[in-house]
């Protein structure tokens, strides 16, 4: 592979990992306030913190190593149709279950990736990786035990955590949308949902909760559901909404010194 | 021009608080990578961040350009860096004691494994006002990111600990 094709697909992996952070970290924050119990107010709001520290660093190696804008015009300037998040990333809030049950799919997600690209052939990346992975497992610690609370407590929280996994599982799927900078050097998107449907199956199943996947003959999970993709689509309808009220006050006066 | 001794930076880095927990320095904190002094007397100190997203990573690399040059180095840079990451087992002794005197418990060792899912980690943590273990996680998130909430089953006090990274 030419080194001109090499970057085109480190960018467009470095844009999805940057893009899905700054919308999960966009999402979590409309917690901040409204959380179920105050100690809930300060883990989502702590999350998003660090997923806005994560997108930042992600757009600052755009920037310095990829010849990239800076990461506050990546951010607040540029269009819809140019991000590369996940929908499950940017889905609007709905209920605390549903909140919970992202974060653990993402999370899940996340750190199979990290744990990935922490050998990765692009120096800046595997930095980053090796020191992401060491805050996300608190993420990952967080929504393990909730969801796991929750699938046994009563028929109402389960059954509203299951209502959430049928409606966010094909989006969850979609986080492992193949890139379209050609595959990438540091692992399969294909290799790394297997990776994820292995992690996150078994804990479903021993939360009392109705997995879409089954086991095939060789032990390994496969979706029973198709993954809806929408990295590179037409942005969907909440990607456009969140930027618009994300972007808004940026767009209002993007000369303002912060 | 006098030769800038790389000492005496490492001890002006050591008057340097850390925004959120003021008791420790950044150098007990061990978040300075390296300090580098050039034949022109350049400074250039290298830092690494508890936590990517810490909302002090600006204060700290302004206090320390200031540290810096209040005591007459004019020349002197602040970098990040993430190479190495940071873990938490480079707190100095000196600061772990303050940690737990500031009531802050001190973070287990975590011996390399900064990403491991060794979460046995976080159990019997020794609580900082009465010492017992008796303790137990409340929630891994607190009043600043590098935070952890426990409490105290023992003399019945909520408390935090420096999170093991």
């Amino acid at each position: 592979m030419s080194d001109h094709t090499q970057d085109a697909a480190t960018i467009d992996l470095l844009f999805r990992l940057a893009d899905d952070e700054l919308m999960m970290g966009h999402r979590n924050a409309e917690w901040t306030g409204v959380g179920p119990v105050l100690e809930e107010d300060i883990a989502f709001s702590s999350m998003a913190q660090d997923e806005l520290g994560h997108a930042f660093a992600y757009y600052t190696v755009l920037h310095e190593h990829l010849g990239q804008d800076n990461p506050d015009t990546l951010a607040f300037r540029r269009e819809a149709a140019d991000f590369r998040n996940a929908r499950l990333t940017a889905l609007p809030r709905s209920d605390w279950a549903a909140a919970v049950m992202r974060q653990f799919l993402y999370d899940a997600a996340e750190q199979v990736r990290l744990e990935h690209y922490s050998s990765h052939p692009f120096a800046p990346l595997a930095q980053l990786a090796r020191k992401f992975r060491g805050e996300e497992k608190y993420h990952l610690m967080h929504g393990k035990s909730w969801v796991m609370r929750l699938g046994s407590a009563t028929e109402d929280s389960r059954a509203r955590l299951q209502a959430a996994l049928e409606a966010l599982w094909p989006h969850a799927l979609g986080l492992f949308e193949p890139g379209q900078g050609g595959e990438d050097a540091g692992a399969s998107e294909a290799a790394l949902c297997a990776g994820w449907l292995a992690q996150v199956c078994p804990l479903l199943v021993s939360s009392s909760l109705q997995v879409p996947a089954e086991r095939t003959a060789k032990g390994q999970w496969q979706s029973r559901v198709a993954a809806v993709y929408g990295r590179y689509a037409e942005p969907a309808p909440e990607r456009v909404a969140l930027l618009d009220a994300m972007q808004k006050v940026y767009r209002l006066d993007p000369n303002a010194d912060w | 021009m006098s030769v800038i001794d790389q000492k005496r930076v490492w001890r002006l880095l050591d008057t340097v608080p850390d925004p959120e927990i003021p008791v420790v320095s950044v150098v007990e904190l061990g978040i300075i990578q390296s300090v580098e002094v050039d034949p022109e007397g350049a400074v250039r100190v290298e830092m690494t961040p508890t936590f990517a997203g810490c909302p002090a990573i600006d204060m700290m690399c302004s206090g320390i350009r200031t540290a810096l040059t209040d005591a007459g180095i004019e020349n002197a840079t602040v970098a990040v860096t993430y190479d190495p990451p940071s873990t938490s087992d480079r707190i100095t002794e000196e600061g772990r004691r303050k940690l737990k005197a500031f009531g802050l418990a001190p973070p287990p060792r975590v011996e390399g494994n900064t990403a491991g899912a060794n979460l046995l980690l976080m159990e019997m943590i020794e609580c900082p006002f009465c010492g017992s273990q008796n303790t137990r996680l409340d929630t891994p998130f607190g009043a600043t990111l590098c935070r952890a909430m426990y409490y105290c089953d023992s003399c019945r006090q909520s408390f935090e600990m420096f999170k093991p990274l």
